[in-house]
């Protein structure tokens, strides 16, 4: 048995303990939202958050994750300024990837609430969209960042 | 649009008060709503198209497939515009497999080609004034007044005298009344909805990471499976030895079916550990000698040989002998794969007496009817459950629907409900690209620089052929390999464009704008060097040579005024213009380039104008000219699928990447107000950018790099030649 701590709950599981962390989510605990896209980390739809950073669940055995704080796109709440900024912007088309490029800007502001444009090139750069979201994606981080400005934090 | 249309009475199945009259209506979009919360009696169901709960909730019956383009947002805006209800209370359903739902021009259900708003529009506004109208006359009988003094807003008929009904009181009454012959339109110039900036409504759900595509269906005792695919295409199964893979914890069952050797089990893991223990041996067949560079010679050596003719005025032969300049030039493109971010995937339960479908498809009555021809079940059993796409790009339109294909062959074998996932690797290697092209085109130019001919010959497989469309294949032209360069505007003269149509092995596919992906690459660079070679401006050029195309010159002036063409521009930057129309829609496109000392080019701005006559919702207009100029990209910079030794050399997103947010350039895309037929728009924003990035090449540093990718090799190598 292996005990994951994901979106505020503990949950055991019972998987071999290589099992990729994507796997164990979407098949085991229903958690659809985090995406199989690429298999080999490289486009970011699985992402998720382990202890705040950006992690491609694709790649990472879920035996490693005992003892971490796993966030997926269901555990961001519905208020949650990017989540907001997302539907403001209309950033997603098909959708399959947005939940890992929601994941990634949430991690991004966390760390940095007003993100240079380089900044945001950097954090956000390998998390691949067919659609071509991207301009949207980089305008609803600044929305979210001018915001948080106008809130005086 | 406007004023009386005759009600076309296939369009107006009315159902009665009940759903259980058991016509079209009956919902089944069944698999787990993560909502689950249960949908209040919707008694009101005037037409195939929509339904109105007593809540005064609103139900679109969609019929096309939402892969992003934005259709579960337009199409329920023209229904709700017309109806007049409360756009905070529609909703989207996936419709079923029935004829009500086919395409109006392709004859079954289909999503494609950039049609949904052209071809659904009218109906989809009648199904609307014929529901208000109901409603409006169930007010009126309550009332005893006049209907035609009712009037209605945001889902409630109001009174002369100011009393109002809402639509969810008024929805039992409605059901009984007639559907009316007749019905009026509203005047344009009243619309609250159409034309205006509506926010998508599937964006909630693809934001909280509820809303379920085809990979995220579950079922009750459902298995996973992979297939073992063969390496080239062509090949067959010559024997396989499980024994390994039916070792791995978890693995069920390993059964050959068409496509390869199954292997399937409990969870997705164990299935893929299952398919690499596999040791499978296949006869690989003629197809195992395919390369990329044989490919090119053989194209390039028919070329120079007369194909059958698409397009011929006047007498190209003799204008070229007499002229006083010929240019010359040979292009080619690659194969490409689409590539969406959802591989393939279907779900399916096959049981004896009937079979469900739950995938991500743009063609439902080709997945039903390949599950009922595999399953034998007649196809009034076998029920399709459309999910959200993640990408189509036109992969999941294959007329012989390969992926739901697959899956109802292994769940036929294994007797369980069973999901069929492809890797990315899978999803790459098998097959369906665009198709690669080979063209040579002559120009004959007159003393003064006038071109006089235009002689353009192309070679490709055809898409058709293998299609139900195949008998559209007239006189050896399959229209889709040559739109875009038998219909070239252009006021040349004398005009021969012909084709070469040879046959391989690679299944290829309409490809997110189809034959223009290719053929506006090649018209607009040529037209460019035709420009610089008589010492023309590029759009000086254009604007001669497009009199009498109003549309054209109106996009291309638009988007080079915009963009600052003609003014100088910042030291390293080149700047090119293209311009296609293409689904009914008409594109310019201005790009901005740098290019690096290693020869990687950067793209930093795009400006696009878009006419696509009259529009329903703007902001899907630009989202979709971001997203069309985005993906032409990846094909302009990156995009090739190659073969040697007839195995597909790329793999995964690292050897066929995708443009990335850090290389996206500003956007800015112009809309020309027009009130003409609405044109397509999920496909026209692609064809421009590769010419547009090309030619801004050549002005930046006199290199044509007439080959896409445009990869920083072959940009050194035109640079030192140029």
């Amino acid at each position: 048995m292996i005990t994951l701590d994901v979106n505020g709950k503990k949950i055991e599981v019972s998987v071999a303990a290589d099992t990729p962390l994507l796997w164990v989510l979407r098949e085991e605990l229903q958690l659809t939202g985090t995406k199989f896209g690429c298999g080999e980390g490289i486009c970011g739809a699985c992402t998720v958050l382990v202890d705040g950073d950006p992690t491609r669940s694709c790649v990472t055995p879920v035996e490693t994750m005992q003892g971490r704080k796993i966030v997926t796109i269901e555990g961001l709440p519905d208020t949650h300024p990017v989540k907001r900024a997302w539907l403001e912007q209309e950033v997603s088309q098909c959708g399959y990837c947005q939940p890992g490029q929601i994941l990634a800007a949430a991690a991004l502001l966390q760390s940095r609430p007003a993100p240079t444009d380089t900044e945001i090139d950097s954090a956000m750069g390998d998390n691949l969209c067919r659609c071509g979201t991207y301009p949207r994606i980089r305008k609803a981080i600044h929305q979210v960042a001018s915001e948080t400005k106008g809130g005086g934090k | 649009m406007n004023g009386i249309i005759k009600l076309d009475r296939r369009y107006l199945l009315k159902t009665g008060v009940a759903l259980g009259g058991g016509l079209v209506l009956a919902c089944y979009f069944s698999f787990p709503s993560p909502a689950g919360a249960a949908e209040p009696p919707a008694p009101f169901a005037p037409n195939a198209f929509l339904r109105v709960g007593t809540d005064g909730s609103v139900t679109i019956i969609n019929n096309k497939s939402e892969m992003g383009q934005g259709v579960y947002t337009a199409l329920p805006m023209i229904v709700a515009e017309e109806l007049d209800c409360d756009w905070q209370k529609v909703r989207v359903e996936a419709a079923p497999v029935a004829p009500i739902y086919n395409h109006t021009l392709f004859g079954s259900q289909v999503t494609g080609g950039s049609t949904s708003v052209r071809t659904e529009w009218q109906r989809l506004a009648q199904a609307g004034a014929a529901a208000r109208a109901m409603l409006v006359a169930a007010a009126a009988q309550t009332w005893k007044a006049d209907p035609a003094a009712c009037r209605t807003a945001k889902g409630q008929v109001i009174h002369p005298d100011g009393r109002r009904l809402s639509y969810g009181d008024l929805a039992a009454k409605a059901a009984k009344l007639p559907v009316p012959a007749e019905v009026k339109l509203k005047d344009p110039t009243k619309y609250t909805l159409i034309g205006h900036p509506v926010h998508r409504l599937d964006s909630p759900a693809k934001v909280n990471g509820s809303a379920i595509f085809g990979i995220d269906v579950q079922l009750p005792g459902m298995l996973v499976a992979v297939i073992a695919r063969p390496p080239v295409f062509g090949a067959t199964l010559k024997e396989f030895d499980d024994k390994k893979a039916k070792a791995v914890p978890g693995v069920k069952a390993v059964v050959a079916v068409p496509a390869g050797v199954a292997v399937v089990a409990e969870r997705f893991r164990p299935a893929l550990q299952g398919r690499d223990a596999l040791q499978v041996e296949w006869d690989e067949g003629p197809g195992a000698t395919l390369s990329t560079d044989g490919l090119r010679r053989q194209y390039a050596a028919l070329a120079r040989t007369p194909g059958a003719p698409a397009r011929r005025e006047g007498d190209v032969a003799a204008a070229l002998a007499r002229a006083a300049k010929t240019l010359e030039a040979e292009y080619e493109v690659p194969f490409l794969a689409h590539a969406p971010m959802e591989p393939l995937n279907c779900c399916v339960d096959l049981r004896p007496d009937g079979c469900d479908i739950y995938t991500g498809t743009q063609m439902q009555t080709g997945a039903r009817d390949t599950a009922a021809r595999i399953s034998g079940l007649p196809p009034e059993q076998v029920r399709v459950h459309t999910t959200y796409l993640g990408g189509g790009f036109g992969r999941r339109a294959t007329p012989n629907s390969d992926f739901v294909a697959e899956a109802v062959q292994v769940a036929k074998a294994i007797g369980k409900p069973v999901k069929v996932i492809r890797t990315r690797e899978d999803d790459m290697r098998a097959g369906y690209y665009r198709p690669f092209w080979y063209d040579r085109i002559t120009a004959g130019l007159d003393a003064k620089g006038g071109v006089e001919s235009w002689r353009h010959t192309i070679v490709g497989q055809s898409i058709m052929a293998s299609t139900a469309f195949a008998g559209s294949i007239k006189d050896g032209i399959d229209d889709t390999s040559v739109e875009g360069a038998s219909d070239i505007p252009y006021a040349f003269p004398n005009i021969l464009v012909d084709l070469h149509t040879p046959t391989l092995p690679v299944p290829v596919l309409w490809w997110r704008s189809v034959g223009h992906s290719h053929t506006a690459f090649v018209v607009e660079s040529f037209l460019d060097e035709v420009a610089h070679a008589t010492g023309r401006d590029p759009l000086d050029l254009r604007r001669t040579l497009l009199a009498g195309h109003p549309r054209h010159l109106g996009v291309l002036e638009l988007a080079a005024r915009k963009a600052g063409w003609g003014k100088p521009l910042s030291p390293g930057r080149g700047m090119g213009i293209a311009v296609n129309a293409s689904f009914g829609s008409f594109v310019a496109q201005v790009a901005e380039i740098s290019v690096s000392k290693s020869g990687a080019i950067r793209v930093h701005r795009v400006v696009c104008a878009v006419d696509c006559g009259r529009i329903v919702n703007p902001d899907t207009i630009a989202a979709q000219m971001e997203s069309g100029i985005i993906f032409g990209l990846t094909a302009a910079l990156y995009g090739a699928i190659t073969f040697k030794d007839g195995r597909v050399e790329q793999g995964n997103f690292d050897d066929y990447p995708l443009l990335r947010l850090d290389e996206t350039p500003q956007i800015d895309v112009h809309l020309v107000p027009s009130s003409e037929d609405p044109g397509g728009i999920g496909e026209p924003g692609v064809p421009p950018i590769a010419p547009a990035v090309a030619n801004a090449l050549f002005s930046l540093s006199g290199a044509r790099v007439r080959s896409l990718p445009l990869t920083p090799d072959k940009v050194l190598a035109a640079q030192a030649k140029g």
